[in-house]
């Protein structure tokens, strides 16, 4: 018996570490993203954003003007340091010290530095003031100089995302609830087939509809406005708002809806006031599931509001800028990290009902 | 609670709600037509010229205007239309309501379905056989085409690459894990952790690999993770997501298996929830290892889960698009049929193929939805 509890204390301190260091492999990624964001443009060129915890680095303690009119083709002597101008630029080590030589070689400096634990610590918000305004701004160049730079204008796509967002979340959910309460609780025709048809949609990619829809659109001139985003996301999300929310409303008690009948009360009346309310878990699961969906959707929105022009959402902006400033990390973490804060509250604050809507459409296959 | 239904017909009620109806059905019109013309700035009509002076989306404030406008439109007026149906259907003589009420709470639903998904995926299927502006008939050209056109293999071959690894390593991936956190005190923080990738935008995530990828010559700072690693372990810097084709394709399903595998994860978590406890004593107390646990026990019991798991991943990597726009869009021989599909149809302008590789994609998951619906049919009974 003592052995076997033994064992299994080792087993799981074993489990135990091997989880924390998947968990450690998994945030990394988004720590990265997180802390680069913060960091000025100068810093990230210099060093990667690891920097910014203790470690062992070049500090300067010193310095000293260089010494002038020295011969180009001989050794320069510094502290008793000999070396050539170049090795000097790269800087030469000598008793735990390292000289450096800043600046060229007539008019230079000489920056004495000893090893030192240190942290690199120059974060600034000026990235996410670029990155959510539009407007010009000054920014410091890693030569020391500054240019005049356009802002990248996320802020409003946000908003473009919000107005895609907002509706395509709660248009199928309200039309889908409907449904459902038609397909529990009333007989008609073709009651079969369209449930039929709505299972089978479940696993049609959304591509194989488009090229039409694009078609018709274009006809109705809708392309290029909410209307056409907001039409192709509720279709798209039907199928599962309406089989999710279908099997939670016809498992409702058949003894609470004859009592509602028997009261009187319509089948508008009994929707309404009881299974709406009865059905705010299966509500919020989908709901969860779609906003999330929706707001990270490039493709929908990329199709139907076109890659650029006003109404473009913040997806769209930021592939735009991955091919625009694509070495400018400074920009592109911060600008991703906008894009991410609203799904991440939403995860966290709601991360229950978002795996409850998971578990309930992995049923579909 | 309203009982109208029981004071009988009353045609001047029922007048009341048609008229009420239309009202819906005619301030819905105007508002959408407010909302359409925005996007149509050749316009010159007195609307256009209202919604364009309104909604100025150039800036901030008209484009919070607009969208507030937007968002109670959209969802008042949906609102308002099943209750202005609803309204007109209750006034209705007994049996006639009895017949219509249906298809207003379904109605809706159905009319979307049907026209924009089942009739337009017909459609593509018929629109797979024409040409690239869709008027002349061309038989199968489309696909013979684009199974001898070179670039098109790259996508068949990446779409199987990332069918195949990214399904491994996200079912199996996600089995460890769920397995681990199972027998782990930890195992909300551990689940909330892996499981947080899936609230971010392929674009989003696109943008924090390509940073940890990220390429400088030797010599310099390598801000990079990955070749800062590389170096610090004296090896030379590579630039991941370039060289070494087709295994490029690697570093990019990578990023999917990051994001995908707490999917997985989640879904087998609840079902080893499932095994009953008995089960796993009997087995530890005939001395079985936990590995034998795991593989002669564990592992049967939620079999049918790792199958349904396996297919939703199946056909989420067969739909693959937003990331390696991000990532690569689609040069260094990383294209897949998700990135075909939009680069014939828009930058070749060629419909006839955008449809046949639409066609594709649905031939490919046909099997599944015979499934589902086989299953549905044995529910049924």
């Amino acid at each position: 018996m003592k052995s076997y509890s033994r064992n299994k204390r080792t087993s799981s301190l074993i489990v135990n570490i091997s989880l924390a260091l998947i968990c450690f492999l998994w945030i990394l990624p988004t720590i990265g993203l997180l802390v680069s964001s913060f960091r000025t443009s100068r810093a990230i060129a210099e060093s990667g954003w690891w920097y910014i915890l203790p470690h062992q680095a070049w500090v300067k303690i010193s310095e000293m003007p260089a010494p002038t009119g020295t011969d180009p083709d001989k050794p320069i002597t510094i502290e008793g340091v000999s070396a050539t101008f170049e090795q000097f630029r790269a800087g030469v080590e000598a008793n735990g010290k390292r000289l450096k030589w800043e600046g060229n070689r007539r008019l230079g400096t000489i920056f004495v530095e000893e090893q030192r634990w240190t942290m690199d610590t120059r974060f600034t918000l000026d990235n996410y003031r670029a990155v959510i305004l539009g407007d010009q701004f000054q920014e410091k160049q890693a030569d020391g100089t500054s240019r005049q730079i356009q802002g990248n204008d996320i802020g409003p796509s946000m908003i473009n995302t919000a107005v895609v967002a907002i509706p395509s979340t709660i248009l199928p959910i309200l039309i889908a609830a409907f449904a459902a309460y038609a397909f529990s609780w009333m007989n008609f025709i073709g009651r079969k087939i369209l449930f039929v048809a709505v299972v089978a949609l479940l696993v049609v990619p959304l591509q194989v509809a488009m090229v039409p829809i694009l078609r018709d659109f274009a006809r109705l001139e809708i392309n290029g406005s909410y209307l056409a985003v907001w039409l192709a996301h509720v279709t798209f999300g039907l199928p599962l708002a309406t089989y999710l929310l279908y099997n939670y409303i016809s498992q409702l008690p058949r003894e609470t809806m004859e009592a509602a009948y028997i009261d009187g009360a319509s089948h508008f009346t009994t929707f309404t006031r009881l299974v709406l309310p009865l059905s705010v878990p299966a509500l919020a699961s989908f709901a969860i599931f779609q906003f999330i969906w929706v707001w990270n959707d490039f493709l929908v929105s990329l199709i139907f509001l076109g890659p650029s022009g006003n109404l473009r959402v913040m997806t769209a902006r930021l592939t735009d800028m991955i091919g625009s400033r694509g070495q400018d990390w400074h920009y592109l973490t911060a600008g991703a990290f906008v894009t991410m804060l609203v799904p991440l509250i939403v995860f966290f604050s709601m991360q229950r009902y978002f795996i409850r809507g998971l578990l309930a459409g992995s049923v579909k296959g | 609670m309203s009982t109208t239904s029981s004071y009988g017909f009353r045609p001047t009620r029922l007048f009341t709600a048609l008229i009420m109806l239309a009202i819906v059905i005619a301030a819905l019109y105007i508002g959408f037509d407010l909302l359409r013309a925005q996007a149509v700035p050749e316009r010159t009509d007195a609307l256009a010229k209202f919604a364009q002076s309104v909604f100025d989306n150039a800036t901030p404030a008209g484009k919070l205007i607009n969208g507030i406008f937007a968002i109670l439109l959209g969802v008042g007026g949906m609102a308002a239309l099943f209750w202005a149906a609803n309204g007109v259907v209750e006034e209705l003589p007994e049996t006639p309501k009895r017949w219509l009420l249906p298809y207003v709470f379904v109605g809706p639903m159905a009319v979307l379905l049907i026209f924009l998904y089942i009739i337009p995926t017909i459609r593509t299927v018929i629109l797979s056989f024409y040409d690239r502006d869709g008027e002349i008939f061309v038989g199968l050209q489309n696909y013979i085409d684009t199974f001898t056109v070179s670039d098109m293999w790259d996508s068949f071959r990446n779409t199987i690459l990332w069918i195949v690894l990214g399904t491994f390593f996200c079912v199996s991936l996600g089995l460890l894990i769920a397995t681990l956190a199972d027998r782990s005190k930890f195992e909300t923080v551990a689940r909330a952790i892996v499981f947080m990738p899936m609230a971010i935008s392929f674009v989003g995530a696109a943008v924090i690999f390509r940073f940890i990828y990220y390429y400088a010559p030797e010599g310099s700072n390598q801000i990079g993770l990955l070749n800062a690693i590389v170096t610090t372990l004296g090896g030379e810097p590579q630039a991941w997501l370039q060289y070494n084709q087709p295994w490029n394709n690697l570093w990019l399903i990578i990023v999917v298996v990051w994001m995908q595998t707490g999917f997985c994860m989640v879904i087998f978590s609840a079902a080893l929830k499932g095994v009953p406890e008995e089960l796993l004593e009997a087995g530890r107390i005939d001395g079985a290892t936990e590995l034998r646990i795991f593989f002669n026990i564990l592992l049967p019991y939620i079999w049918g889960t790792i199958v349904t798991v396996t297919t939703t991943i199946i056909i989420f990597m067969l739909k693959i698009f937003d990331l390696v726009m991000g990532m690569t869009g689609g040069q260094f021989s990383t294209e897949v049929i998700g990135t075909q599909f939009y680069r014939q149809l828009f930058a070749n302008r060629n419909i006839g193929w955008g449809a046949a590789i639409a066609t594709l994609l649905l031939i490919a998951v046909i099997p599944v939805m015979a499934y589902n619906l086989r299953q549905l049919a044995q529910n049924r009974k």
